[in-house]
């Protein structure tokens, strides 16, 4: 027992088409350890644990639980194995009891009082709070996570996966957490978490693994790291990416954001108290760790989120003199006031576009009300489209095929050729090269490039610092939903960016 | 007195009908399914197991009773299986739209109904001569000794035998769905199919079930008009379709849950002949008391929705289908 280990990864490859999700990963985790794997978006940590559960089957490379090869190909055999895996998104049905939902598919014949004592014999061992007979949909987001761990300790598992067990937790509930998670390490189970926080990789952790872009960076005692030298491990050498930046002319304020929090359905703060301007003929990045408030700050500024009571947004057009405040008003109202914003959301085909219509009739959503007969008017956005389709190099048999059908560099190239035919004086942009090939981005860079030459406050959410770092001016960075800096693109680095998108400073780190 | 009593009775064979559907529904909807095809199945049902016995009634000079029984109960079972097997192919593995698949089977069951029952008629010899006799007298067999007690016999025991039947299917599948692990596997997979996945249910093998079963069921209403109600004969008059239709509103009025189906139907049933024994209805105020099923169907419906229980609501799956690598 002593030697053994719990789960062995062994030059474990796993592809998606083209696209490369962990490239020879060999790994280690021990008996009664948590073990921390570290990395940022997209650089295969979820996929690497999905392998072990049972949801993909690696490409290639070994896997052996207690040195003893094993195949994986369902959960069923990941439980076999005596492997957990709590997801992000829990998998509980609402309408049932805690004790309903953890014997759901369990075949071996059981009282559900007797399941209730099992359950209740768990909670007194770890610690939990659950009432066996409470109703999922009457659960806090914390009991439902409690719950999906009791349902895998139910089942004997040894190993416990959580991903990202601590995003939709309040501080408070994470300390619970990780007591939680203590326990059952002194117990003598193996724990992995997958998570981006820093911090709380310190915290708990024996040892961490650091991912980046696929690939197996290295593992660490945790007692030898720090923020700094774990950033460093997962973010990398700078690489050399040559995108232009031209300096900004004459920029003059246009947005004022004060005071901005936005709240969650569950009354939790995803946005706190933001404050920040944005300048015409700028390009402002914005980092941050996915689901750190981006989404939520640029759908404040276009009108499609409810903020808090105290936030403001003052616009000023370039020819007046007074800004107004534009929160509170939905996007028809703002465009009646005559002010010009483009919004490039992060969902292409829900919010952006139409699928099954055409380029054509894609173009005629900005415009649909300007016509002044009973009949559409399909001249203008017809020639609209064309113009798009032939200067930015649309691939599309015609206007009229659905956007779905096209390629997402294309789609891409339609929703970013719209927005910007529209002249707008801010352009909001959200992962606008996620999914796209080098071309293709280099296209979205050089249209943005051209629209801050013209004057336009661009406003840029990435998730790759290498091109954030080259193509914006200013990098403000968001860490759960508070600002945590904004710096200069050109002098600070990208360790500096790094850490302050995983470790929210405190007040006398500040100062 | 008399009039109360002829009342219930009619509206205890009526309810009867719908019960068998709405059980049915209840089980097929557990699963997720929506199948709006209840009328169609009812048809399917009630003409194949006409069709059963008619030809062995007519084939033998003194037909057995028994067979006359098991034939039309296992025409009638497995013609509304198929019937059900048809929609699950079309929803489950075809993965089609449920709304138009339902009312789909409903207009061919209907059709497939009419067209058998007009050429029975015609081999009987024109419009209305077809009958079962010997099958129909043994589904209208009344239990002897206790429908002879006077008024209570009357009112509880002056029906053919499916009418218990029905209430014993009910209470079983009350007892299915909320006391095995094998119900509690059903209605995850009619909650949230990814989960029952998760969890290693075999979630295209209980979606089939609850269809066939619950089509099963739902076909054995039909069995009941055919035999009981209308005694053994066909009418091409739509009558079936109306109740099949009342069904699927109670399943509704029921809040899916079996043990409420057997009030409730009677209830649907009192609501519908209250027309014929309210004193002083002209034609035109009777068609206003005919609303009333539907009008107290819209009111549970609201009464329902303020409340705002989840236990009350349908299956949250119910009407999609589920596809394992869609997110």
């Amino acid at each position: 027992m002593e030697t053994k280990t719990a789960i062995r990864l062994s030059h474990v490859t796993k592809t998606f088409g083209p696209v490369v999700a962990n490239n020879d990963v060999s790994l280690e985790i021990r008996h009664g350890e948590i073990l921390s794997l570290l990395g940022e978006n997209g650089s295969g940590k979820t996929t690497l644990m999905n392998m072990l559960s049972g949801i993909y089957y690696p490409d290639s490379g070994t896997i052996y639980v207690n040195d003893e090869e094993v195949t994986i190909s369902s959960p069923k055999d990941a439980f076999d194995c005596g492997i957990g895996m709590i997801h992000q998104h829990f998998k509980l049905v609402d309408v049932f009891s805690a004790a309903e939902n953890v014997i759901l598919g369990i075949d071996e014949k059981c009282s559900s009082k007797e399941a209730e004592e099992r359950i209740t014999d768990i909670c007194r061992k770890y610690g939990f709070d659950i009432d066996p007979k409470q109703k999922v949909y009457e659960m806090s987001v914390s009991q439902k996570q409690t719950l999906e761990i009791i349902k895998v300790l139910y089942r004997g598992a040894n190993i416990l996966i959580l991903d990202e067990p601590t995003a939709v937790l309040t501080p408070q509930e994470t300390d619970k957490l990780f007591d939680i998670i203590k326990n059952m390490r002194d117990d003598g189970k193996s724990v992995i978490i997958i998570t981006h926080k820093l911090h709380e990789v310190l915290r708990i952790s024996d040892r961490v693994s650091i991912l980046r872009r696929g690939e197996y960076v290295g593992t660490v005692e945790t007692k030898d790291a720090t923020a700094l030298s774990l950033t460093e491990m997962m973010v990398g050498k700078k690489v050399e990416l040559n995108i232009d930046r031209p300096e900004p002319v004459d920029p003059k304020l246009r947005l004022e954001i004060r005071n901005l929090t936005v709240k969650n359905s569950e009354g939790f703060n995803v946005l706190d108290n933001v404050n920040f301007d944005i300048y015409s003929g700028e390009i402002l990045g914005i980092a941050g760790i996915s689901g750190c408030g981006q989404k939520e700050l640029l759908e404040s500024i276009a009108g499609l989120q409810m903020t808090a009571p105290g936030s403001s947004v003052m616009y000023t057009a370039p020819d007046a003199d007074e800004p107004v405040q534009l929160l509170g008003k939905n996007p028809r109202q703002i465009k009646n006031m005559g002010i010009s914003l483009s919004f490039v959301p992060e969902d292409r085909l829900g919010m952006g576009l139409v699928g099954s219509m055409g380029m054509t009739d894609n173009m005629m959503l900005k415009s649909y009300n300007e016509g002044r007969s009973f009949f559409t008017e399909k001249k203008a956005p017809k020639e609209l489209a064309e113009r798009i389709m032939q200067e930015l190099e649309v691939i599309t048999p015609g206007v009229n095929t659905p956007v779905r059908r096209l390629s997402g560099g294309n789609v891409q190239k339609v929703l970013v050729g719209r927005e910007i035919a529209a002249g707008p004086k801010v352009l909001m942009t959200a992962y606008a090269v996620r999914g796209l090939d080098i071309n293709t981005s280099y296209t979205i860079y050089r249209l943005l490039n051209e629209q801050k030459k013209a004057g336009v406050a661009v406003v840029y959410v990435g998730e790759d610092l290498d091109v954030l770092m080259e193509l914006c001016d200013k990098i403000l960075v968001l860490c759960g939903g508070k600002l945590n800096g904004i710096v200069d693109a050109k002098t600070s680095t990208k360790e500096e960016v790094g850490l302050l998108m995983t470790h929210l400073r405190t007040e006398q780190e500040e100062k | 007195m008399d009039m109360l009593v002829t009342l219930i009775q009619a509206a205890v064979a009526f309810g009867t009908v719908i019960m068998f559907g709405c059980v049915g529904e209840i089980l097929t909807e557990k699963s997720g399914s929506l199948n709006l095809g209840v009328p169609g199945i009812m048809y399917i049902g009630g003409i194949a197991s006409l069709a059963g016995t008619f030809l062995y009634e007519r084939s033998t000079e003194n037909p057995s009773t028994f067979v006359c029984l098991v034939l039309a109960l296992v025409c009638g079972i497995v013609g509304s299986m198929l019937a059900g097997l048809l929609f699950g192919f079309l929803t489950i593995t075809l993965r089609a739209n449920q709304n138009v698949c339902g009312l789909a089977l409903t207009i061919f069951g209907t059709g497939i109904g009419n067209f058998f029952g007009g050429s029975l008629n015609k081999l009987a010899g024109g419009v209305g001569q077809i009958s079962v006799p010997t099958t129909s007298a043994a589904f209208r067999a009344r239990i002897p000794f206790l429908a002879d007690l006077g008024v209570f016999g009357d009112i509880f025991f002056q029906y053919g035998w499916m009418v218990f039947a029905v209430i014993v299917i009910a209470i079983l599948l009350h007892f299915f769905l909320n006391r095995t692990n094998t119900g509690l596997n059903l209605r995850a997979v009619g909650e949230n199919p990814a989960t029952a996945d998760a969890a290693g249910i075999n979630v295209t093998k209980y979606q089939y079930l609850s269809v066939c079963i619950g089509a099963a069921i739902t076909g054995l209403g039909g069995v009941y008009y055919v035999m009981d109600y209308i005694k053994g004969t066909w009418a091409n008059d739509g009558s079936i379709e109306k109740l099949g239709w009342l069904a699927l509103a109670l399943v509704i009025f029921t809040t899916w849950k079996p043990l409420n189906s057997i009030w409730g139907a009677y209830v649907f049933g009192v609501l519908y002949w209250a027309y014929y024994y309210i004193p002083g209805l002209t034609r035109s105020s009777q068609e206003l008391f005919k609303m009333l099923p539907y009008v107290v169907t819209i009111v549970v419906l609201v009464f329902i929705s303020v409340r705002n229980k989840k236990e009350n609501l349908g299956p949250a799956h119910l009407g999609r289908s589920y596809f394992r690598e869609e997110r």
